[in-house]
């Protein structure tokens, strides 16, 4: 029975059937909830008591941020799941999440130097923080051209698989970085003990996580039907090479 | 013992055996890593006087002393147990206020004090709307506790 569970999804044309209709949900209710998110966050917020209008481009920067550490945990799990139980989209998927996962680490990089630079007074600084989150957007880079260079159109190296794996140390240093060292990045905001973001700005901040998420879900879908279609012409191709 | 099993067996030791290293390397590096001096790890340090170093914490209420040449400052940072004077000549950035994080790069002078070069404004985890916080800009003394009241 869990055989069978486990192996409902593992059939690419399966998954095909369900991908298909669910990308432009995603991608369409995913692109709406982002921009609602962003103008709401711009125009109907009130500004901050210390730092004014710049507090507005927390509703780029957290969902950013979340998301390139959950890329890199997703790319961790398939990479687990592609090892042990050889999964055929679980390389797939890997790779298909390396891609948006490198951009929004590097949107949140970016928005947070924006950020700092008004703020704190600095476009960068050295600390646990930027420095931990600047080697996620490193290892992402690392794992993209170790996947390219090492596999076949579709499927995942075991080298790469490897590498997901071992990235995967880095999502808790960031996530503790503020806590085990004295850093210029302040404390988490948003903990599993509550929020120290008023509601004024937390509302919209979670539209705009929920809208960033949806179109992370559909990049994703939609690379990893890209890699599939590769994959069979590339199978295709052989076969009729062999004539 | 199946295949699959043996792999995942060793997928399991493999992950604890990162988180392991990943845990002790992130202990090791308590000291190092960290970005600033409090004035109590500072007190602890025993640093010399005119090494370059960082200082961190917050801007004791009522320390800020500006001088007659209207650059020149002089404020104490604070801790939850010790204090350090600090003297600074330059534009200080605008989220720096009485009760608020500052981190100061500089060095010990022969005095104690602290002499800064430069100084960064370091906020809290807070985000309180202007309208909402019942405050002066001089004080941005805020926690969540307050802020649930």
């Amino acid at each position: 029975m869990r055989r069978r569970v486990m192996h409902r999804f593992a059939n690419p044309a399966r998954f095909l059937r369900i991908a298909k209709p669910l990308t432009p949900w995603l991608l369409w209710l995913g692109i709406a909830l982002t921009l609602g998110a962003c103008l709401w966050g711009v125009f109907f917020t009130p500004t901050e008591r210390l730092m004014g209008d710049t507090v507005k481009i927390i509703f780029v920067h957290v969902p950013a941020a979340w998301l390139g550490m959950g890329g890199w945990t997703g790319i961790a799990i398939a990479s687990i799941v592609q090892l042990v139980w050889r999964h055929p989209l679980a390389g797939v998927s890997a790779r298909a999440i390396a891609v948006p996962g490198a951009t929004f680490a590097a949107i949140c990089l970016i928005t947070g130097s924006i950020w700092g630079r008004p703020t704190w007074g600095t476009w960068w600084v050295w600390d646990g923080r930027l420095t931990s989150m600047l080697v996620l957007f490193f290892l992402y880079l690392g794992y993209i051209a170790l996947s390219n260079a090492s596999s076949e159109k579709g499927d995942t190296s075991r080298v790469a698989a490897v590498f997901g794996i071992i990235g995967a140390v880095n999502i808790p240093i960031i996530n503790r970085s503020v806590i085990w060292w004295e850093s210029q990045h302040q404390k988490a905001s948003i903990t599993l003990g509550g929020s120290s973001i008023d509601q004024a700005y937390l509302v919209p901040l979670f539209v705009s996580v929920a809208g960033f998420s949806l179109l992370f879900g559909a990049l994703v879908l939609m690379r990893m039907r890209t890699a599939l279609a590769e994959m069979r012409i590339e199978a295709r191709m052989r076969r009729m090479a062999d004539y | 013992m199946k295949p699959k099993h043996q792999r995942l067996l060793l997928a399991v030791i493999a992950v604890f055996a990162l988180l392991g290293a990943g845990l002790i390397a992130a202990a090791a590096l308590r000291e190092e890593a960290s970005y600033f001096y409090t004035p109590t790890t500072l007190a602890s340090a025993n640093v010399a006087p005119g090494k370059a170093i960082r200082l961190g914490g917050m801007v004791q209420k009522g320390s800020i002393v500006r001088a007659a040449d209207g650059v020149s400052i002089t404020f104490t940072v604070q801790d939850k147990d010790k204090t350090q004077k600090v003297a600074y000549r330059g534009i200080t950035p605008d989220l720096f206020v009485e009760g608020s994080g500052v981190v100061a790069d500089g060095r010990l002078g022969p005095d104690g004090i602290f002499v800064a070069d430069s100084l960064l404004a370091k906020h809290d985890e807070n985000y309180v709307p202007k309208e909402l916080a019942d405050i002066d800009m001089n004080s941005a003394e805020h926690t969540k506790d307050t802020l649930s009241k």
